[in-house]
């Protein structure tokens, strides 16, 4: 048992390393890499873009993709190491992880061999910025609830509705979009899947300001939005199977929590704020409550190394390596929860002079989010509890029956 | 990244399990609990015969030559079939304290009976209710002879010998007692969990030699914890993964309202949470297992956090067993009873989750201040 690299490993971690030292800055000690932080700059997205094509002209873009279209047909491990070395150096914010981790595994899965020598290359370079359009208002958890619709038309498809928590819609030239497309059809046998370009006439993008003031993500109307049948991905009404190679592909994507307050930040404010003329850090009760979130963060972290060893042994990672959100994003708004109660009164400040320059007010804002992106707390535990555990699936009042019979709520 | 068992060592671990399925069904631990008897002696002799008591005894002391790592692997599978033997003094800490800190002259007279499991050792270091903490313990040694009282000692009923924390002027150390001297009075006590022993011990004038020669420190006497609590902690995770299949097992097979209880969000997500809290603790076991078997530097905090890990966690897959099994699990014929004991049992006998959680800050802050 060792944290060691195997010598092939440490080959292509030193490669990596070099070409990265050669092009790139590296982060100061303490030094957070830029996040997206939900604005939408244009000057950003050219950066990102730059960065990305650099890469790619170098071999480094999804290093996993087959060569055929521009990887190098790296092995899981390599991108872990890729990404690890990445991490260490200035770089702009990863505008293409939507399309580069979920999308384009989707495409070629699924996608014809026309439509994979068309988008996949064009989206390694980060020529081509996607998103994703999965999530309807009444549609979220229960995504298969979905209500825009597509109807044939000729050699088109028009498509209407609503599409809610989009990331990068501002910035993409395509997206990815489940519609329904057979209302008579059960739940799951009537939706279908297409690429649609995103300037196209008809569809309308307006940022969601969210509850901590940013602005991460958008609704998208369409209203007659025309998308050629050459764009469909799969067949007609089989776009559920699509919609699940993407939705494993993002539990992967979305399972490190990037960026914001850790543990040691924790520690450094119980060292510094004072509770009746002491350090907090002295306070015993303090001292349980730390001890708890450091045993928890981790074991998160070891358990990443779990799955960086299966990796390393050429194996699937067991089913530990879906716990991670569901573990990390609660430990992060518990952790600012009990950060804020350190700071005392000075807790309710969100200005300058909070401590720490108002990290954790942030963290605590941010973190109700982290729970319900991506799968909610609950999905999750019912995925755990199904596909990990064998445990069976609710009881459905929406099986057997023509979605459109399925029964909703009072809608406005 | 080469974080988990070798492939040998997962080798052990299916022989392991498969040799106790066969020689420590649920039914030698009740067998133990619900009779007079201390621990189940054929079980002993057949783990002895396995060689599994000097694991990581090096061969010139008469053990099998293997590291901490292995013996984790053993730790585990006992904890799954809440083997009612006094393997953890015996190994864990009596073998384990005297591979860290005795003479050669010591480890020679004292290990081979030890891994061929004639002799059972244990320590001594509680003095009843409460936590000793950084205190100095009020047993004492003046002239070569140790007074004092010890209370609970695991496994102080059937040891041997025992290794005593004891003062002498103002060093800590541990002393050697041979349990059958006349100066000891042993006393057997009911346990939380009767499939494992306890005893108070009260030791009048008698004769001891210091473990290592002379009284080792109170930074030796915590290592010596330190990493007994390791394979403590796979004891307890091993407890409770065996509680959790057993439990989930259960809900699926039993209705209710016309369907299986496992179908229900209110049981489904909580055996969600608590598969999702063994994974977060075996990772805790797994770097402590790391640590020791490493001789690291990071032992102490590792080991503080496979304990902790491992005692939140066997509590609440014991509380949440017989809560899944309803009335049934409350009654004295179900197994349920057996892992809530042993659960709490292997929480006290080195200490309970609070002391590990603030011994785990105190070591943070050390590392801090080193570095």
């Amino acid at each position: 048992m060792d944290f060691n690299d195997t010598p092939e490993e440490a080959a292509f971690r030193a490669e990596a390393r070099a070409w990265l030292e050669a092009n790139a800055e590296p982060l100061a000690p303490g030094e957070q890499p830029a996040g997206l932080e939900g604005r939408f700059d244009p000057d950003m997205v050219h950066k990102a873009q730059e960065w990305q094509r650099k890469k790619a002209d170098a071999g480094w873009a999804c290093i996993t993709w087959p060569k055929e279209y521009g990887g190098r047909g790296a092995t899981p491990i390599q991108a872990v190491i890729w990404s690890q070395e990445e991490a260490r150096f200035k770089t702009p914010p990863n505008i293409f992880a939507i399309g580069q981790g979920m999308l384009g595994p989707t495409i070629m899965v699924h996608g014809t061999e026309e439509q994979k020598r068309r988008y996949l290359p064009p989206m390694l370079r980060g020529d081509e910025i996607w998103c994703q359009l999965f999530s309807e208002p009444a549609a979220g958890s229960d995504l298969a609830g979905l209500r825009t619709t597509a109807v044939r038309d000729g050699d088109d498809w028009i498509i209407n509705g609503q599409k809610i928590w989009t990331t990068g819609a501002q910035y993409s030239k395509w997206g990815m979009i489940v519609t329904r497309t057979d209302p008579n059809a059960e739940k799951h046998r009537g939706i279908t899947y297409f690429i649609v370009d995103m300037q196209s006439p008809g569809i309308e993008i307006r940022p969601i300001k969210q509850m901590n003031g940013m602005s991460s993500f958008n609704e998208v109307f369409f209203t007659d939005v025309r998308v050629p049948d050459r764009n469909r991905i799969g067949d007609v009404n089989d776009g559920w199977r699509c919609a699940l190679t993407t939705l494993m592909n993002e539990r992967h994507a979305i399972g490190g929590g990037a960026g914001g307050p850790e543990f040691r930040d924790l520690l450094r404010l119980a060292r510094t704020v004072m509770w009746n003329g002491k350090p907090a850090l002295q306070d015993a009760g303090v001292r349980q409550r730390l001890a708890e979130f450091y045993v928890r963060a981790k074991g998160l972290q070891y358990t990443s190394y779990r799955v960086q060893t299966a990796l390393s042994r050429g194996q699937t990672p067991g089913p530990e390596s879906s716990i991670g959100k569901l573990v990390g994003a609660p430990l992060r708004q518990n952790m600012a929860a009990f950060a804020l109660d350190l700071e005392g009164a000075a807790a309710s400040l969100l200005d300058l002079r909070a401590p720490e320059g108002a990290l954790w007010q942030l963290a605590y804002l941010g973190s109700p989010g982290l729970r319900l992106a991506g799968g909610t707390d609950e999905i999750l535990r019912n995925i755990i509890a199904e596909r990990v555990l064998g445990l069976p699936p609710e009881i459905r009042v929406d099986k057997g029956v023509p979605f459109k019979d399925v029964p909703t709520g009072p809608r406005p | 990244m080469n974080f988990d068992f070798s492939d040998d060592q997962k080798l052990l671990r299916e022989n392991v399990r498969s040799f106790l399925a066969k020689e420590a069904p649920l039914a030698v631990c009740r067998q133990v609990l619900e009779t007079a008897t201390a621990y189940a002696t054929s079980l002993w002799q057949a783990v002895a015969t396995q060689g599994w008591l000097g694991t990581a005894i090096p061969e010139n002391y008469g053990g099998a030559g293997f590291g901490r790592l292995e013996l984790a692997v053993i730790a585990e599978e006992l904890g799954r079939v809440l083997a009612p033997i006094p393997f953890s003094s015996s190994v864990y800490l009596a073998s384990e304290a005297l591979l860290v800190a005795g003479t050669d002259e010591q480890k020679r007279r004292y290990l081979p009976p030890l891994s061929r499991g004639e002799w059972i050792g244990t320590v001594a270091h509680f003095e009843g209710p409460g936590d000793p903490g950084n205190r100095p313990v009020k047993t004492v040694v003046r002239s070569g002879k140790l007074t004092g009282v010890k209370m609970p000692v695991t496994d102080g009923d059937v040891a041997d010998f025992a290794l005593v924390t004891a003062k002498s002027g103002r060093d800590l150390g541990l002393a050697i007692v041979d349990l059958h001297a006349r100066e000891v009075q042993r006393e057997r006590l009911d346990s939380i969990d009767p499939s494992r022993s306890l005893a108070s011990l009260r030791f009048e004038r008698v004769p001891i030699e210091w473990l290592g020669g002379r009284p080792c420190g109170s930074d030796t006497v915590q290592h010596i914890f330190n990493r007994a609590a390791v394979l403590y902690a796979f004891e307890q995770l091993g407890g409770a993964q065996r509680a959790f299949e057993i439990t989930r097992e259960y809900t699926l097979n039993r209705y209710a309202f016309g369907r299986p209880i496992a179908s229900f969000q209110a049981l489904k997500h909580r055996l969600a949470d608590w598969y999702v809290e063994l994974e977060l603790t075996r990772s805790n076991c797994y770097y402590g297992a790391w640590a020791l078997s490493n001789e690291a530097p990071e032992l102490a905090v590792a080991a503080c956090g496979a304990r902790v890990a491992a005692t939140n966690t066997f509590e609440l897959a014991s509380k949440e067993m017989i809560q899944m099994h309803g009335g049934m699990g409350f009654t004295w014929e179900h197994d349920a009873h057996l892992f809530y004991r042993r659960a709490r049992y292997l929480a006290a006998v080195l200490g309970p989750a609070p002391v590990w959680r603030e011994r785990l800050i105190t070591c943070l802050e050390r590392r801090e201040q080193a570095s």
